[in-house]
């Protein structure tokens, strides 16, 4: 609408004038992508809300007050590791143009990454604004894993840890899904197109399958499940996970690169699902054990966003209310039922939320995926399209995401326990992170 | 002298405070404190992982009267905090030897 008013008030001066296609063109072009350059700036701060402070508000309030510091230092410090080594190389691997697994070196040290766009991600904004917009995606998705081994890591190990992840998991990942010519990638086509619009593969099953092999390599707590450890701060988590739920429109409605109905439409469903999983969560929560609690409703809105990031570009708003609910409900049963089944130590339950609830999301996304909603490839998307061929796609997907996260995990772990031990002493656990690995508390009472 | 311990609901203080202040009981500590007698916890949850709290939070009053006030003190405090339900809490009595005011060194119940 807005460049419609522009090209009426243009072509007035125009005809005023000699008529130039040429410069109403480029005046045109200029509009739209100062709008869009605005809103992928914006979602681009917005996606790194979510980390500092929504996640580490989220994680630090549900652990131990010895452990606060520690827990949010490990969302923290990853904006600043994991900035350094994707203006390196991170950006080339997972966006370069390379192989089918994984880019080349051709922006290494952001080379040739300026004002101009790379037509082949997004037309109208400066690849430097897609290249820091992803950014925050490579910054997120390690801090999620932190969730499960809270409590109990070495910080040198972690700082390794994502250090390796990052270039073993992320940036394949993300190439093989969104990089030019990627194995899944459904845009720029690779050989099993893949519909993720903004991450269920790439971040949430990545993340929540990495989560789970390092809660099972490092081994429950101390005390674990015996000893009480109960949230310290719910305020603070129920802070953290309503940043979270803002930012997740970055986050969703960004991934349509740019400001145009499809933002609309994923910012919708976004939100949609948010809604409906947190009542799924409490409802579900509600029935099994008789009070409908604040953490229930918290996570349930969480694991929505989650199940909805795959989907949010894809689906109208009806389908996106049932994907939340779904994962409303199977995300609770993952944490409170399966977890309680199997002891495993998740201590923040990121396996529960992100692979449970990023699994159920990009398998639902190859069900409602629609072309009424995405109309960039101008053929039948997902099932309800007549495609039933796409939850296959979507389930090889899974299983490349699931693979690569459990090998390369598991690889990285025995890595860094050989090189530093990736378990804190004893003691150290006992006294807490923050003492032990900061050298500071959290809450100085006295002071 | 007789030093006067009393565990009360948290929520019955001010209403305690009030009390021995109308009988002219101006001295106390107050501490926050957590405890169990006969009163059963409850039950916690968080994304199914149960906890039993058997450790309630209680307020701990202490104060030293003269050994002629303690009966009313004592009375006082039990109609004042008692709500007639199982954790209303418990009042101790201890003989205090010597009361010592720092300022100026008053001794006995002078020091009071």
């Amino acid at each position: 609408m807005r460049s419609l008013n522009l090209l009426l008030l243009l072509s007035g001066a125009a005809l005023a004038q000699a008529p130039d296609a040429e410069a109403l063109k480029k005046a045109i072009d200029a509009a739209q992508s100062a709008g869009d350059n605005a809103w992928m700036l914006t979602s681009s701060a917005l996606v790194l809300m979510m980390t500092g402070p929504g996640l580490a508000l989220f994680y630090g309030g549900l652990v131990r007050k010895k452990n606060v510091l520690g827990t949010m230092m490990q969302s923290f410090i990853l904006m600043a590791l994991i900035t350094v080594i994707w203006a390196v190389a991170g950006y080339s691997l997972a966006f370069g143009e390379g192989n089918v697994f994984i880019g080349d070196l051709r922006y290494l040290f952001l080379n040739g990454v300026g004002a101009a766009p790379n037509p082949d991600y997004a037309t109208t904004i400066p690849q430097q604004t897609f290249m820091i917009y992803q950014l925050m995606f490579a910054i997120i998705t390690p801090a999620l894993i932190s969730g499960a081994f809270a409590e109990r890591m070495k910080f040198s190990a972690m700082l390794l840890f994502m250090t390796l992840w990052a270039l073993i998991v992320y940036f394949p990942m993300a190439h093989m899904v969104w990089g030019k010519g990627g194995l899944l990638n459904a845009f720029l086509p690779g050989k099993i197109p893949c519909y993720d619009f903004a991450g269920g593969t790439v971040v949430h099953i990545t993340s929540g399958v990495s989560a789970l092999v390092c809660a099972l390599y490092l081994g429950k707590r101390h005390g674990f499940p015996g000893t009480p450890m109960k949230p310290h701060s719910l305020v603070l988590s129920f802070i953290g996970a309503c940043l979270l739920w803002v930012g997740w429109f970055g986050f969703n409605a960004g991934s349509a690169l740019g400001s145009g109905a499809l933002a609309t439409s994923a910012f919708v469903a976004t939100h949609f699902g948010a809604a409906a999983a947190a009542l799924g969560w409490v409802i579900a929560e509600w029935m099994r054990t008789g009070k409908p609690s604040v953490l229930g409703g918290i996570s349930g809105a969480v694991a929505g966003l989650v199940a909805i990031t795959p989907a949010s570009g894809f689906v109208k708003p009806m389908p996106a209310l049932f994907i939340g609910f779904a994962a409303g409900v199977v995300c609770y049963l993952m944490c409170a039922v399966i977890k309680q089944k199997f002891r495993y130590d998740d201590s923040l339950d990121a396996f529960g939320v992100h692979g449970a609830g990023g699994t159920l999301g990009a398998l639902l996304t190859g069900v409602f995926a629609t072309r009424e909603v995405n109309t960039a490839l101008n053929k039948p998307l997902g099932l309800v399209d007549g495609n039933p061929g796409q939850v296959l796609n979507q389930l090889i997907g899974c299983l490349v995401a699931w693979g690569l996260a459990l090998v390369g995990t598991f690889v990285i772990l025995k890595i860094c326990d050989a090189v530093l031990g990736v378990r804190v002493d004893p003691d150290h656990e006992i006294q807490g992170l923050d003492l032990s690995m900061h050298g500071e508390e959290g809450y100085i009472l006295e002071s | 002298m007789k030093k006067i311990e009393a565990i009360i609901q948290p929520h019955k203080l001010e209403e305690v405070k009030e009390a021995l202040k109308n009988i002219g009981i101006d001295g106390m500590t107050v501490t926050e404190v957590r405890g169990h007698g006969r009163q059963k916890g409850h039950k916690e949850v968080y994304r199914g992982q149960e906890y039993m709290v058997d450790l309630l939070p209680k307020v701990k009053l202490e104060m030293v009267v003269p050994a002629g006030r303690v009966d009313e003190v004592v009375r006082t405090l039990v109609s004042s905090a008692r709500t007639g339900k199982i954790g209303d809490g418990k009042i101790f009595l201890f003989e205090v030897a010597e009361a010592i005011r720092i300022r100026n060194d008053d001794r006995g119940e002078a020091a009071l």
